[in-house]
């Protein structure tokens, strides 16, 4: 940290944005007010409660469920997600078509579209009685109302997170690797899963955690597609209204906060795999 | 080293007080001028077209009375979030809530003042519902009654009793159904409403949710609804619904107070308590009719003996010993609702 410092100082010139004193205070104290304190607050309101309310809290049945289906539906629309995305971005890096700057730009409407719309669209469309769910209808398969359906509009909101990660790494990532693996014999497949997976993963990973982040916490565009029966199809950010239509704060808020929690181990771990990553790919 | 701490404290202090000096200036400014004046209803999902035209009727004698213009601004939701929103600081002026349970949360927020029930007319509640059946044309499944609703392969939407006030009304109603069915037997009510509740394909968290979810989505066979909400979507789609008085239903009082703390800060006092006073006028307690609520005033419920059943067995709150108890017996964490999904 201090090393950086002294390198910035020392170059005269370069710097963009002057007085690092005044940056540094703006940025600190914008950290603050929009992100520590909120999130201090979450602490202070729910330590309101004792430990073992806390506990009976977090751990009822509707409460538990709720973790259950906000975290494998979003893990799983996050495993989707790096597939599809990966392929979406190899499409938009690596081929020229016409209509490749719109589908770029496509890419990010799940951030611009407000989630309450996209999740009313989407409830539309898979129903059993939409354009798209009734052809699964017809084989049996109902998407919206059950955990599928929430795992499609998490898919929605995460997609973004994926390929704008990827993107700009696989742009800089030189074609004469993978010359040089073919001409050496690797196969397609063998320089895929060797040569440029690898320099692609730690971006990938961090798509799948922001995407997988997303969705745990996500409610506007999950709560119409989902049932919202409880044990079943409730998903965690619910219930923390629900506690809040109830005027119970410190109960919205334990069950936020091990939201939280488990939303910082999984950045934590995703941070210190990248970080391991690196590491062996420069010893 | 101390230069930089003070330099940041200090940008950090401007910075903040930029800030909030930005957001503070919103509510200003806006009653200075003494002939138009501003009121914001904070009221639930369905009231939103009888309220469009309650307002429009209100300016014009308002402005007839008093020379003022007045503008009304709704806002409009579940009923528990709007009240939680109130609570939270939305300045409302006067609320039109779906029941008086968050009305009195409000109270106890300190923002009403206590009493609110008995300043307006009947418990303050100028216009009443009920709680009715909703079913595709043709009622394929033949429904009839609440019995009906707990067989096999009969699809049910009706929202959240924990979100939305309109799901306590239709739970209640349940439940007083199958009180008189069971002889008072709790346990075999019990028993019928996990049943019901197990046909729930879509728990919304908002009466007009579920109405989208029928109407819109068409999902499942009934939707227990509001008797306004059921009649809207009748007009929209005549050919489409058709509505099923059960035997047994509950009245349901919307109740509407004014937000004492709010409205002293506003200086809207008076126009206020005319807003809420005006509804009981026979110009506005036929808009209600019109509008699908049941006129509070009989004589002009009677106007609409045509449009309503007038003849259904209604139980009131009281009967359930009023807001408090059946949140404490019902709707609240551990109670009924939550044991029906306890398994």
């Amino acid at each position: 940290m201090e090393q950086q410092i002294i390198k910035v100082k020392n170059k005269r010139g370069v710097k963009v944005i002057p007085g690092f004193k005044l940056s540094l205070g703006v940025t600190l104290s914008m950290l603050g007010i929009l992100v520590l304190i909120p999130l201090a607050s979450v602490l202070i309101s729910a330590s309101q409660l004792s430990f073992a309310e806390f506990i009976s809290v977090v751990t009822s049945r509707q409460v538990m469920s709720g973790y259950v289906v906000s975290i494998s539906c979003a893990f799983l629309a996050a495993l989707v997600n790096a597939v599809f995305g990966l392929l979406i971005t190899w499409v938009l890096v690596r081929y020229d078509f016409p209509g490749k700057r719109l589908m770029d730009g496509l890419i990010e409407l799940p951030f611009a579209l407000p989630t309450s719309v996209a999740g009313i669209s989407l409830t539309y469309l898979y129903s059993d009685k939409g354009w798209i769910g009734a052809l699964f209808a017809e084989a049996g398969i109902r998407i919206a109302y059950t955990r599928t359906g929430i795992t499609i509009a998490m898919v929605f909101v995460g997609i973004p997170f994926v390929v704008r990660a990827v993107q700009p790494v696989l742009e800089k990532l030189d074609r004469q690797y993978e010359e040089a693996a073919e001409m050496l014999g690797a196969g397609r497949i063998y320089t895929f899963f060797h040569v440029v997976l690898p320099e692609l993963f730690p971006a990938l990973l961090a798509g799948f955690g922001l995407a997988f982040a997303r969705g745990i916490g996500e409610y506007g565009s999950v709560v119409f597609i989902a049932g919202n029966i409880p044990n079943k199809t409730q998903i965690a950010p619910l219930l923390i209204m629900t506690k809040l239509e109830q005027y119970k704060y410190s109960d919205a808020t334990a069950i936020a906060l091990v939201l939280l929690v488990v939303s910082f181990l999984l950045m934590l771990f995703i941070n210190s795999v990248q970080l391991y990553m690196q590491r062996f790919s420069r010893g | 080293m101390k230069k930089r701490i003070s330099a940041m404290v200090l940008t950090g202090l401007v910075v903040s007080s930029t800030l909030f000096t930005g957001c503070g200036k919103t509510q200003e400014d806006t009653t200075n001028d003494s002939n138009v004046i501003e009121l914001l209803n904070v009221s639930y999902d369905p009231t939103r077209e009888f309220y469009a035209a309650y307002n429009e009727l209100f300016h014009d004698y308002w402005k007839e009375k008093s020379g003022q213009e007045v503008k009304v601004t709704q806002s409009h939701g579940g009923s528990g979030s709007q009240a939680r929103s109130v609570i939270e600081g939305n300045e409302a002026d006067v609320v039109t809530l779906a029941l008086a349970h968050d009305v009195t949360a409000i109270e106890e927020a300190g923002l009403i003042e206590s009493g609110w029930i008995m300043e307006f007319d009947l418990d303050s509640s100028p216009y009443t519902s009920t709680i009715v059946f909703l079913v595709r044309k043709g009622n394929e499944k033949n429904i009839k009654d609440w019995d009906d609703l707990i067989k096999d392969g009969v699809e049910v939407i009706t929202p959240n009793p924990k979100t939305s006030g309109g799901a306590c009304w239709n739970f209640l109603a349940a439940w007083a159904y199958w009180q008189e069915q069971d002889g008072g037997d709790e346990n075999a009510t019990k028993e019928h409403m996990k049943k019901l509740y197990q046909n729930v394909l879509v728990l919304d968290s908002g009466a007009r949710g579920a109405t989208n979810t029928f109407v819109e989505n068409k999902q499942g066979d009934v939707l227990i609804a509001w008797e306004n909400e059921a009649y809207l979507s009748m007009k929209e789609y005549p050919d489409d619904y058709e509505i099923i008085t059960p035997s047994i239903s509950i009245l349901a009082q919307p109740s509407v107070a004014i937000v004492d703390g709010n409205a002293k800060e506003h200086g809207t006092e008076e126009v206020s308590a005319a807003y809420l006073e005006y509804l009981y006028s026979d110009d506005a307690q036929r808009l209600a009719g019109e509008n699908y609520y049941r006129p509070s005033n009989e004589a002009v419920l009677q106007e609409f003996s045509d449009q309503f059943d007038l003849n259904m067995n209604l139980v009131a709150i009281d009967d359930f010993g009023g807001w408090d108890m059946a949140y404490q017996t019902y709707f609240n964490d551990g109670a009924v609702f939550d044991q029906i999904y306890a398994d």
